[in-house]
């Protein structure tokens, strides 16, 4: 038990990082990553919003989808309680800890649209993984999420003061930056987790 | 709006992709073959078309405020018929393309065009617009899926097209017309690194032919003026 959820959790932070081998929420990855303290907060709420949009999707899809012969409506249900579960934690940041909620603005929301969310989700449901192993993929993944934004606003913070050719301004030298990243990661997949 | 405009757009000026920069994931992720990238885009033309449809028929019904969640249930609807259909009758081509099909459900292209363009336009002109936008991210992914394939594996149509007959097939197991052996192939290009390289690249390029345009056309003004 222990040893798959090291596995899973090894899996999901460096051998398949979310961001740089599943290419799963590059949206937000590349479009907060300009400063460190926005890559910081987007991290905070993506890592939430993962664990818990895999715990109550796991219910559900056990406890109600299933055994109603519903399988078939997960992608909708799924994208359902998500919505729900970032207007909640959006309610909830705002009466309770009002400064983290300042803090995070409009990326809040825009969660929803992640897809790294949905996708881990779907991941959970594709690999049959049981209650303790969904939420600890969910929350590891999120720990990926967050290395690959911290690691990448870090280099863009100093890209600001590089000198590269007009026409890779904007995403363009993003991407091929990222592609560095990438290709770092790669070396991960050699490793044999148990 | 005319049809030829509309058609420039979604191809050249305002595409999704190069232009707009968004829906990067599946683009990036899914283009290592001729047959991934044609059937994503072609399910992201369809999905994308039928969205806008019903969007611009509703319109006018649809509250301000809820008008977010009433777009994903209808993306979502069609997302899932897409989904089953291809399971059932392209079952090959749902094995490859994975998680991502379901994924088009969060696909900013989608909900984008819902937002800008069929949540305030005719039900003719958002039809148009839908294959158009679709058209132009189709057109995106097999020119990433041309680059990393043949560089990559020194295959063309892998998975599509078989052999030297360039017989269609639809399960998957087309070999693709060889271009140069294998092992000259960049195989680095077909992992994720190579997805990020070519998509930067290619919207590099893309920046450098708009640059190009707008200083000849800044040129000519100039000169029109003199």
């Amino acid at each position: 038990m222990l040893a798959s959820l090291v596995s899973i959790s090894l899996g999901a932070i460096l051998v398949n990082n979310f961001i740089f081998s599943q290419f799963l929420g590059i949206c937000p990855f590349l479009g907060c990553s300009n400063k460190m303290s926005t890559a910081t907060g987007m991290s905070v709420a993506v890592i939430f919003v993962m664990t818990m949009a895999s715990a109550i999707c796991w219910v559900i899809n056990t406890y109600l989808l299933i055994p109603l012969e519903l399988a078939f409506m997960q992608t909708v249900a799924y994208i359902l309680v998500i919505a729900v579960l970032v207007q909640f934690v959006e309610m909830f940041l705002k009466k309770m800890i009002p400064s983290l909620y300042s803090a995070m603005g409009i990326f809040l929301p825009l969660i929803t649209t992640n897809c790294a969310v949905l996708g881990v989700v779907l991941l959970n449901t594709q690999n049959n993984y049981n209650f303790l192993e969904s939420t600890v993929y969910g929350f590891t993944g999120g720990i990926g999420f967050a290395l690959a934004i911290i690691l990448f606003a870090s280099v863009r913070e100093r890209l600001e003061f590089a000198d590269y050719p007009k026409a890779f301004e904007g995403f363009a030298i993003g991407l091929v930056s990222a592609a560095l990243f990438a290709l770092a990661f790669m070396g991960f997949s050699g490793m044999k987790i148990l | 709006m005319n049809t030829k405009q509309q058609l420039k757009e979604g191809l050249i000026t305002n595409n999704p992709v190069l232009v707009q920069q968004i829906g990067l994931c599946a683009t990036m992720a899914i283009t290592t073959s001729l047959f991934n990238g044609l059937g994503m885009g072609l399910s992201v033309l369809i999905i994308l078309t039928c969205c806008n449809v019903v969007v611009a028929a509703i319109r006018k019904f649809i509250p301000e405020q809820v008008r977010l969640a009433i777009f994903v249930v209808v993306i979502a609807g069609f997302v899932t018929i897409v989904d089953l259909l291809l399971q059932a009758f392209i079952p090959a081509l749902s094995d490859a393309l994975g998680v991502f099909i379901p994924l088009i459900v969060v696909n900013c292209i989608i909900i984008g065009r819902a937002e800008a363009f069929s949540s305030k336009n005719t039900v003719m002109a958002s039809l148009k617009d839908g294959v158009f936008q679709g058209l132009g991210y189709t057109m995106v992914l097999v020119v990433m899926c041309l680059v990393r394939e043949l560089l990559g594996a020194g295959t063309i149509g892998g998975g599509l097209l078989n052999g030297a007959a360039s017989f269609i097939t639809l399960d998957g197991t087309g070999a693709g017309i060889r271009v140069f052996s294998e092992e000259f192939g960049a195989s680095a290009l077909l992992l994720p690194f190579g997805g990020f390289l070519t998509l930067g690249l290619l919207l590099a390029a893309m920046q450098a032919m708009l640059n190009k345009s707008a200083e000849k056309k800044a040129v000519k003004e100039k000169e029109d003026k003199e």
